[in-house]
């Protein structure tokens, strides 16, 4: 515990043996391929499919009439199908999906399908499509959903303020950019039994999509992650699609059918991070002190509902920042439009709403000629304060010290302080973010928050061990070994993660929200509990002890008064298959509760919070526009480490990935169609623009976590842009409002101030 | 179709493929060699990077006719026997792999970069990798990797 032992899964990925989908193979295998809309909205007037049917090689090319289940993709509503049923409401919608011996034959034939449109009138701003009168995407309104908080009296609050603060900002359409594209396997087994492999987050997802679509009971799926390459959120729901337009090709032909999406195919179909509009009213004391905060926060949330109530959920319990705010009044909708769904990325909705109040607060600091720092620690919420949904913090709140740690490291006032060279092109700057994270699904998935594990001790002494959430890349594998060496008082090396698969663990709920390593790990100490009572029973009659007083640890049980006192684990478990004690367990853990109210976004959302504080700094080229950072010191409370070294690595990952989002990477959408498909159009961070990265960890340990470890891989994204803007705005006393601050926006907004300031 | 006669891994090779077959799948299907990731299928990415003349290059980009008689080298070809390279033994002591899904890239470019210079500064080494994209790790744990390859590389002398 505490250890950074190297991950499980290294030496396999170093060796290049990590099994992907795209490393699948089965005999008699097909490939498929999916054919998309290419109209934002339209009606669908005729599908010719013959040419394609008569293809040689080609084995099946189905349309929403050949679904043998129902036409529908669960998410949070029933609004979304699996093939589009004559209407069709973004760009890159699938039509129908096709079958054939190999993958050039399926592309062959995917363009002899003859699909044939009546336009209809299509909405893709958030704004004009709320509440437009005629064009009706969802219910009479297109709103997925509307979201409130309610605390104190905002009116009081702006008039009790010395200084008020309005702006609007906007946040760019971001595109996971996963390395490892989409992909799914499935296979059919004679006994009807649907086996679904792939690249995946939520498996129990899958099964469900798979079952519903298909028409079979869902003890007839099983599902089964390989090695995923990256996922962010990115591979929450939409692998469902994925997996059942496999499966359903497979169900049809009897054969295992293949279909791993290209690049373009991702970056048009699949979910992004949605692009947001925040209109943010703060007002505060001449001292600093905030009075109030009024939202209005809205989400471009494409043509389904996919992910968007919950996404929105978490953006505005997030809406205030880690502060103490004692009005607040916030209002925020999901919005249709016809764009590809926007779904879950990395913070989850947060992202967004922190870039405008993070930018709030230095705004505030500087009408107020406070440092940015200062108003900070004046507002920020310590043990025992409420948050804006109000919820008492009464446990594990690292703020202060992440904030206070981040600013040491950095140096921050002192390079505050440093005079800035006017004559250089290049500016400096150096910015702040405090931010939190609300851990887990919290009260916007209450249903969810339950896992399963399982545990079996073998005659070997050596272990297996099944969770349902699953390993991404961010080593929730190497962490769960370790938990369950620690608690069986083996070594890690004795310890084995199998797959995850659904016919083995009940349904464990998603792998998204930094669960994993919370939920999981307390169900596999469930698990681990109950074998360590056999376990002690035998080592405590080997050394003529009783139970009770009987440790195990590395490899050892010994009597917890005289440790030299000690015995081998292994022939502790020798005699336990001796007694043929039962040496399997499943375990199984229940989030504690939580709780909200719908009319006053009142309640305990979540759990418990993590906290983090960035300093950016930045050097910005008045003459191109063009922002470069320079360092980037990150504090994170996360509760405790178990691993440090995975942790500094999501620390540093999550880091450069919101650079991405705070300077390049927008998806650019024209009349509904991705004009940037591609890693040369896209543009996300090289090793060439990777700043330096200090990440500090602070742990404020969480009661009722593995032992008081919170999940926050989410949190070391969320607050990047904002620091990165507000160094921006020191380097050159601009502040850019919307992301990303690519050059030619930058370059625009200095070339605009020069005119403002000589007039 | 061609004959396509070349040297993977140190081994020769000699396969009946048509010419506008891709090396990338020529390695995967033809030869096994998954360690070879395709991310992109565009030359963007560097997942599917090989030593090929003992140059780095994106073996999406390169045709099976382009590469008869070439001496080719995948992340399969730099352990021998389960002795791992330095640089994948200072990849997995420094936690430069999260997904793992580029790791065969970076691998394979930073061996070649460091078969042609052996002591790299921290410049030189992202120049060599800026080929290939990382989305997990940040970069930062990958350049260290590499110097610490540089120290094992030296002591191996
Ligand atoms: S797959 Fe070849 S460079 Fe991306
Ligand atoms: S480790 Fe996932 S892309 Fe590099």
């Amino acid at each position: 515990m505490g250890q950074s032992v190297p991950r499980v899964d290294a030496r396999a990925k170093v060796l290049g043996k990590g099994v992907f989908a795209a490393d699948l193979f089965f005999p008699r295998m097909l490939y498929a391929r999916v054919i998309r809309s290419s109209r934002p909205h339209a009606t669908l007037t005729r599908i010719d499919l013959d040419a394609a049917r008569k293809t040689p090689g080609v084995y099946a090319v189905l349309t929403a009439e050949d679904i043998p289940g129902r036409n529908e993709i669960h998410v949070v509503f029933n609004d979304q199908p699996f093939l589009a049923p004559g209407r069709v409401r973004y760009v890159g919608e699938p039509i129908a999906v096709l079958a054939a011996e190999t993958p050039e034959i399926a592309e062959e034939a995917v363009a002899k399908v003859v699909v044939e449109y009546e336009d209809l009138p299509a909405l893709f701003d958030p704004l004009k499509a709320r509440g437009h009168s005629e064009i009706h995407l969802f219910g009479t309104n297109n709103i997925y959903k509307h979201l409130k908080v309610r605390r104190g009296n905002v009116e009081e609050g702006f008039a009790r303020s010395d200084i008020i603060i309005e702006n609007t900002y906007r946040t760019p359409y971001q595109e996971h950019a996963y390395l490892e594209p989409q992909g799914m396997v499935a296979v059919p087994r004679p006994n009807g039994l649907m086996e679904v492999y792939g690249s995946m987050q939520c498996p129990f997802y899958v099964q469900e999509g798979v079952a519903t679509v298909l028409g079979l009971p869902l003890s007839q799926v099983r599902v089964i992650q390989t090695a995923t390459g990256g996922a962010f959120g990115g591979k929450e729901d939409v692998p469902t699609l994925v997996g059942v337009q496999a499966a359903i090709l497979a169900q049809k032909t009897g054969r295992p059918v293949k279909l791993i999406y290209s690049r373009d195919e991702d970056i048009i179909s699949m979910s992004k991070r949605h692009p947001g509009i925040i209109r943010y009213k703060s007002g505060a004391k001449k001292d600093g002190t905030l009075q109030a905060i009024e939202v209005e926060y809205i989400l471009d949330s494409g043509a389904y509902a996919t992910l968007s109530p919950v996404v929105l959920w978490r953006g505005t319990v997030h809406a205030g920042g880690p502060y103490r705010i004692p009005n607040v009044k916030v209002d925020s909708y999901a919005v249709a439009t016809n764009k590809v769904p926007a779904g879950a990325f990395r913070g989850f909705g947060s992202p967004q709403i922190l870039f405008a109040a993070e930018s709030q607060m230095d705004e505030l600091a500087r009408a107020l000629g406070l440092d940015p720092a200062e108003i900070r620690e004046k507002n920020l919420l310590r043990l025992n304060d409420e948050t804006i949904t109000g919820q008492k913090l009464s446990f594990s709140v690292g703020n202060i010290e992440a904030f206070h740690k981040a600013l040491d490291k950095s140096n921050y006032f002192e390079k505050k302080k440093q005079p800035k060279d006017t004559r250089s092109p290049i500016r400096k700057g150096i910015g702040l973010s405090t931010v939190y994270y609300g851990v887990g699904l919290g009260a916007g998935g209450v249903h969810l928050a339950r896992t399963g594990a399982y545990v079996q001790i073998l005659a070997d002494s050596s272990v297996q061990f099944a969770v349902g959430t699953t390993e991404m890349g961010q080593g929730m594998a190497t962490v769960l070994t370790q938990i369950v060496a620690d608690e069986l008082g083996l070594p890690v090396e004795s310890v084995y993660i199998l797959e995850t698969d659904t016919s083995r663990i009940p349904d464990s709920g998603p792998t998204v929200a930094s669960r994993a390593t919370t939920m999981s790990g307390n169900a596999l100490k469930d698990a681990c509990a109950q074998l360590r009572k056999p376990l002690k029973q035998a080592a405590a009659d080997l050394l003529g002890l009783a139970p009770d007083s009987i440790r195990l640890k590395d490899g050892w049980a010994f009597d917890a008064a005289h440790s030299e006192k000690r015995i081998p684990m292994r022939d502790v478990i020798a005699e336990c298959f001796r007694r043929r004690e039962n040496m399997a367990a499943a375990g199984f853990f229940r989030s504690p509760e939580v709780s909200w109210d719908d009319e006053t976004g009142q309640g305990n959302a979540y759990v418990t919070f993590a906290y983090a504080t960035n300093v950016a700094e930045v050097e910005v080229d008045t003459e191109t526009g063009a922002v470069r950072v320079v360092r980037i010191t990150a504090a994170h409370d996360v509760g405790k480490a178990i691993n440090p070294q995975l942790v500094t690595g999501q620390i540093e990952g999550g880091t450069v990935q919101g650079m991405g989002y705070a300077l390049t990477e927008e998806i650019v959408t024209k009349d509904g169609v991705i004009q940037n498909p591609h890693f040369s159009t896209y543009i996300i961070p090289t090793i060439k623009e990777a700043p330096e990265i200090d990440p500090i960890i602070v742990e404020a340990p969480y009661p009722n976590g593995p032992n008081g470890a919170k999940g926050f891989a989410e949190q070391p994204l969320m607050g990047i842009a904002p620091a990165i803007a507000n160094a921006v705005a020191d380097a050159v006393g601009i502040r850019i409002n919307e992301l990303p601050l690519k050059p030619e926006r930058v370059w625009r907004a200095l070339r605009e101030n020069e005119t403002k300031t000589a007039l | 179709m061609i004959d396509l006669k070349f040297t993977v891994n140190g081994e020769k090779v000699t396969l009946k493929v048509p010419g506008a077959k891709r090396l990338l799948d020529v390695l995967r299907e033809d030869l096994g060699l998954l360690s070879v990731k395709e991310g992109c299928s565009k030359g963007e990415c560097g997942a599917c990077s090989v030593i090929f003349n003992g140059k780095v290059v994106n073996s999406c980009m390169v045709l099976a006719c382009q590469a008869d008689g070439s001496e080719v080298t995948t992340l399969e070809g730099l352990s021998k026997d389960g002795h791992l390279d330095p640089l994948q033994e200072a990849f997995i002591q420094t936690g430069a792999v999260q997904c793992g899904f580029c790791t065969p890239g970076f691998i394979v470019a930073g061996r070649a970069l460091l078969n042609r210079n052996p002591h790299p500064s921290d410049e030189e080494i992202k120049d060599g990798l800026s080929g290939n994209l990382c989305r997990c790790t940040g970069y930062q744990k990958i350049v260290t990797a590499v110097k610490l390859a540089t120290e094992k590389d030296g002591s191996d002398v």
